[in-house]
């Protein structure tokens, strides 16, 4: 490389550099440099009515697990703290499943319709996913609440005398997740599938495979890529979610999301406040990780 | 029934779950929009129609407060983080990869990858020793939180549209004796402009609809109207929520359509 060129490539970077500058500025400000605090807050002690003390201190990490006995100071494994956490990843991990069982058929059926009809069946896909969540898990509310348009239909109907009391419980935290994060499941699976060569499924048939054995053997290894990213998607969002089980779970049905505006809130603990949320995040940031190698790994399967 | 061709794309029960879903997806949207027309107060028991819960809204001064502050924020924000965004789009494409480009996606794309929570935690503690040290405690908090996890949605598609750009035009018109700054004022912008539109809009309904961030960072008497609305929903719910949702996702969907309109590839 001539000189010459190489004092003008010098100057495209800093010019690459100096046009991001303003972004990576107000993204420090107000998005990556105040995660920064929160990992400090989580060595430092609580303060009586709030926020916190400048001591160093291990318990905001430690309350994770254990509470202390004020009695005698021994350890014990925090029950609550962990039917919670037990109860996030139950949940997230259900929302996957159901959003997995009907997205996947829904993504199949969009990408498989004649060319002209696509555009509108990925359009009615689309307007759910983005619409305000909180107007989503607002009109699911209504049709599954306990004087809502289920029970309204389904006593009219004389199918049932009571009205199913859902709301406030684990079951409708559940159904409201997998009913606001279903569009992030089928947008990727749509991606994957339709780039999925359908002579492949002929040379399936052709080589007497049965529909199931196409199925496991053909179309699931090769959309594996759009698997991952859609289970990701839900996966995380579920696991922070925050609104949903507010507004469907009630008080009692929490999630880490609400447990961790507790400690900021009533709970009046910022350091284990912010030490789950450090946790929280790392726990997203090891399955991002994995979407990132499955992708890369799976982006060039038969090529 | 006529014995069907064997269709090898075709997997039996798929067409069926894939209705299904379409219909349970669209069905509480629709039921919410209807018992906003209700003219009873309730969300299950149609009783014939009315606008009265539009008009209720529009008087209630409280929903008028939060929808002025809703469109001031998701205004100022998105005119921010598109500015930033429209930069950084054109730092980080049209040169020679350099080291620290992963870097600034990275940066950029954050938002999309740390749970909303954790950003509204961290933003609610930095907020909270500014507002102690300076005292200020009005709108700007909520502009700047917002501005910045609206960026990502700004930038990406003005990124894709500069990438599908052709660099010709520029350098035509460098050969033509335009200086830099002429090219990009009058043959860089006029091309990307529907890529901003684009990111702007996008950027705007984020905004609107944020929830988890604006709660947490708001001061008293700073609702917007998502926050609003979720402390609403601890009340008795009355049709007036169902109207100020249907107000707000005609909105969405009118910017949507915009948004695909402007984005659509030119065949």
């Amino acid at each position: 490389m001539s000189p010459a060129e190489q004092s003008q490539r010098s100057r495209s970077t800093r010019n690459g550099w100096l046009l991001s500058a303003p972004a990576l500025t107000l993204l420090f400000l107000a998005a990556s440099g105040p995660l920064l605090i929160v990992l400090v807050y989580s060595f430092l002690t609580p303060g009586q009515y709030g926020n916190v003390v400048w001591d160093f201190s291990l318990d905001g990490w430690i309350g994770i697990l254990f509470t202390r006995d004020i009695f005698d100071g021994t350890m014990n494994l925090a029950d609550a703290h962990l039917t919670i956490f037990w109860r996030s990843v139950k949940l997230s991990l259900m929302t996957t499943a159901l959003t997995f069982a009907l997205g996947f058929p829904t993504a199949w059926f969009i990408a498989t319709r004649p060319p002209a009809q696509r555009a509108m069946w990925l359009f009615l896909i689309t307007i759910p996913f983005w619409t305000n969540l909180l107007i989503r898990t607002f009109a699911i509310n209504e049709v599954i609440r306990n004087e809502g348009l289920m029970n309204t239909v389904l006593t009219g109907l004389g199918l049932i005398s009571e009205p199913i009391r859902l709301i406030n419980t684990d079951t409708a935290v559940f159904i409201g997740m997998a009913y606001v994060y279903l569009p992030l499941m089928v947008l990727p699976l749509f991606a994957a599938i339709d780039r999925f060569d359908m002579k492949l499924l002929e040379a399936g048939y052709d080589l007497y495979a049965s529909r199931m054995q196409v199925l496991r053997h053909v179309i699931v290894p090769i959309v594996k890529p759009g698997i991952v990213a859609g289970s990701i998607l839900v996966f995380v969002p579920s696991l922070g979610a925050y609104v949903t089980p507010r507004v469907l779970g009630g008080g009692k049905n929490m999630m880490i999301g609400n447990f961790i505006e507790l400690q900021f809130g009533q709970g009046r603990n910022w350091p284990l406040g912010a030490a789950l949320s450090m946790a929280l995040l790392l726990i997203v940031m090891a399955a991002l990780l994995v979407y990132v190698r499955a992708s890369t790994k799976g982006s060039n399967p038969h090529g | 029934m006529a014995e069907r061709s064997f269709e090898v794309s075709r997997l039996p029960g798929f067409a069926t779950v894939a209705i299904a879903v379409f219909v349970l997806l669209y069905l509480p949207i629709l039921t919410l929009v209807v018992f906003s027309f209700n003219s009873g107060p309730s969300i299950a028991v149609w009783q014939g129609w009315s606008l009265h819960w539009y008009t209720d809204a529009w008087n209630n001064e409280a929903v008028k407060g939060a929808t002025i502050r809703s469109l001031i924020i998701a205004t100022a924000a998105s005119a921010v983080a598109t500015s930033v965004a429209t930069m950084a789009a054109l730092g980080t494409t049209r040169r020679a990869a350099f080291g620290g480009q992963t870097f600034i996606y990275v940066v950029i794309n954050q938002p999309l990858m740390v749970p909303e929570i954790v950003t509204a935690v961290a933003l609610l503690i930095l907020f909270g020793v500014v507002k102690q040290a300076t005292g200020y405690q009005g709108l700007g908090y909520l502009i700047l939180a917002h501005a910045a996890f609206c960026t990502p949605f700004a930038y990406l598609p003005i990124r894709a549209r500069l990438e599908g750009m052709d660099l010709s035009l520029e350098t035509a018109a460098c050969d033509l004796y335009a200086n830099p700054w002429q090219t990009f004022r009058h043959v860089t912008l006029p091309l990307l402009a529907p890529g901003i539109a684009a990111g702007a809009m996008l950027a705007f309904v984020i905004s609107l609809d944020d929830v988890v961030i604006t709660e947490f960072v708001k001061s008293g008497g700073q609702d917007t109207l998502p926050t609003y609305m979720l402390g609403q929903m601890r009340r008795a719910i009355t049709p007036e929520v169902n109207a100020i949702s249907t107000a707000l996702l005609g909105l969405t969907v009118v910017l949507l359509t915009l948004f695909f309109i402007l984005t659509r590839k030119k065949n």
